[in-house]
């Protein structure tokens, strides 16, 4: 039922080029003599937020948006989302500028921000999804539809009837999302949706996302501190950094790129053995050695070891990702 | 036009159920609506009494009658749209309103629409009590009766509008409560709530009737209590209706560079 030829030319849903927003802050020094100063004469700097990124999504694909604190995420979200004008560069969803803010632009969207809501505080959830059927003109069998696909995918039946602000962080999250999603919305972006969250609702979160996109095809654009969100979800992530694009493409190789090392784990049969000369000893315990080696590396050293020892067992793994991604966000470009 | 219906009945539900849960601050608010005007009623009417029983053709009857007829008028007039909008833009939850295909003007005509309907009968009723105590004289007749309607859906909409306008200022500035104080002083003296405008210097009379302060408060007042000649009170009607069509270019050329300003500078 969603109109086909809203669509960017390309094929593409979200499209962002050489995307720049720049901020203006007056600073000053702390005291009453530098606010004295301050009433006259302010100091003005620029800051400049997202420093020219591009990319592209296409329908359909979840993608992970990463960096560290301050790199610029929730301000391009905001640029995509029509909150923010871009102080230069082009986006396109959907074939809307989205600064625009049209109604027909923002019916196919939301934006869920894990640290503000749009839950009215006092009244039960289930009377703020009446409203924005209202307000989003969702007819009403469609709304009954979703509505139970969300209530059965996210457990929110016993949530419904109780005011929100009776609800804890985790169930009030999970109405957030509810509320966002009750448009059927064909771009779907995620601040941070899992802050704050236990482990079980995160996941619980998690799978919901990986099958909302599943059946309705939606394009995802999810930004998350937990890595097991965006290992879950995304196979395609971007990483910015200072507001510069660091890496776009698979989160594989990301890994790859990243990582100059891999953690070989050996078991030896005849119990602890020396095996420095192979390679950085992280650990080693009852026969139980981890070896850090250079990713290179790893095919010889394994060879060596499985000739020159008994081996119960040898596994080569990966870094965490979380180690990965730290190192990006500590070096920038390898 | 259905859908606007469908979103206005929803937004009125909405806020009924929020509104029960502040039954506490609505009953402050309407506590603070009858005392201010009962205040000026008391000190004009002893002002009439020891004038010889009249100041400048005002008794102490016509004082209570103008009072309570003001006390009902600005409580269906009044809004605290200034109050929110500070909170609004610091909070970011007008992001969230920005983000729906729906001018967020529409939520606030509703919220405060409904909270009139709920405290109005119980307005009516202080009304009515005050209305035994202090024996006010009307000299209403059946056309000012008529007049009333239009003129006071045109003083809500005309306050309604120039107050949404003036709460944007907190586009430009955090100190929204001084531009609120500013305005609130000038209201209070310029639309009648002190005291009768008739009652004030022409210099002062004009100045008022050439801004917009007396067509949101005291004209409707006026008509009612049938203190206007039919001319007098066309003239009002038509001096709300240019206000209004101002208010609403206004508020939208407004809202346009401070939500430009917003999405500047950070929403």
């Amino acid at each position: 039922m969603h109109e086909n030829d809203s669509s960017h030319p390309d094929g593409s849903a979200v499209t962002a080029v050489d995307l720049r927003k720049t901020y203006t802050v007056t600073e000053r020094e702390g005291g009453a003599m530098a606010a004295l100063r301050s009433l006259f004469r302010r100091e003005k700097t620029e800051v400049e937020a997202v420093a020219g990124i591009t990319f592209r999504l296409a329908p359909g694909e979840i993608v992970g948006f990463l960096g560290p604190n301050g790199a610029g995420k929730t301000t391009t979200l905001k640029m995509l989302s029509g909150l923010l004008y871009p102080t230069a560069g082009a986006v396109s969803v959907l074939g809307h500028v989205p600064s625009r803010r049209e109604k027909a632009f923002l019916r196919q969207i939301t934006l869920v921000m894990g640290q503000r809501n749009q839950l009215v505080w006092d009244i039960p959830a289930a009377d703020s999804f009446e409203l924005n059927r209202a307000i989003y003109r969702i007819p009403e069998r469609d709304y009954r539809r979703t509505l139970d696909e969300l209530v059965a995918l996210l457990d929110l039946e016993p949530l419904l009837r109780k005011p929100v602000r009776n609800l804890s962080l985790g169930e009030r999250m999970k109405c957030e999302v509810a509320a966002s999603l009750l448009h059927q919305p064909r771009v779907v972006f995620l601040d941070e949706p899992t802050i704050g969250l236990d482990v079980t609702m995160q996941r619980r979160i998690r799978a919901f996302l990986a099958e909302y996109n599943r059946r309705t095809a939606a394009t995802v654009l999810l930004t998350s501190h937990y890595m097991a969100d965006v290992e879950a979800l995304c196979r395609r992530v971007i990483v910015i950094h200072h507001g510069r694009l660091l890496f776009d493409g698979e989160l594989a190789d990301l890994v790859r790129r990243f990582t100059a090392h891999k953690t070989i784990v050996i078991e030896l049969e005849n119990g602890p053995a020396d095996l420095s000369a192979y390679g950085e000893v992280v650990s080693s315990s009852e026969g139980r050695v981890t070896l850090r080696v250079p990713t290179s590396a790893t095919a010889g050293v394994t060879g060596r070891i499985l000739a020159d020892h008994p081996v119960a067992d040898l596994t080569v793994e990966d870094p965490p990702i979380e180690e990965v991604i730290e190192r990006v966000f500590s070096q920038g470009p390898p | 036009m259905r859908d606007f219906a469908a979103i206005y009945l929803q937004q009125f539900r909405t806020t009924f159920a929020s509104f029960v849960q502040y039954r506490a601050s609505i009953l402050i608010w309407m506590i603070w609506h009858i005392l201010e005007p009962l205040v000026y009623l008391v000190v004009w009417s002893a002002v009439a009494a020891s004038g010889g029983g009249n100041v400048q053709g005002f008794t102490a009857r016509d004082f209570s009658a103008y009072f309570i007829v003001l006390m009902l008028v600005n409580h269906v007039t009044y809004t605290w749209i200034i109050y929110e909008y500070e909170y609004r833009v610091r909070h970011g939850s007008l992001s969230m309103a920005l983000l729906r295909p729906l001018h967020p003007i529409h939520a606030d005509v509703i919220d405060n629409v409904s909270s009139k309907l709920i405290t109005l009968p119980m307005m009516l009723l202080a009304a009515g009590t005050l209305g035994v105590m202090f024996r006010p004289a009307f000299h209403t007749t059946a056309p000012s009766a008529l007049l009333f309607l239009p003129a006071i859906v045109l003083a809500f909409s005309l306050r309604f509008i120039l107050e949404w306008t003036l709460a944007l200022a907190a586009f430009w500035t955090t100190r929204v409560s001084a531009v609120n104080q500013a305005y609130y002083v000038a209201a209070l003296f310029l639309s009648g709530q002190m005291a009768p405008l008739a009652l004030f210097p022409p210099a002062i009379r004009d100045t008022a009737a050439a801004l917009p302060f007396r067509w949101m408060i005291s004209f409707p007042v006026e008509l009612l209590l049938g203190r206007l000649s039919p001319a007098e009170a066309w003239e009002g009607l038509g001096a709300q209706a240019v206000w209004l069509v101002a208010a609403l270019v206004l508020m939208r050329a407004v809202w346009r560079s401070g939500v430009r300003r917003y999405s500047a500078v950070g929403a």
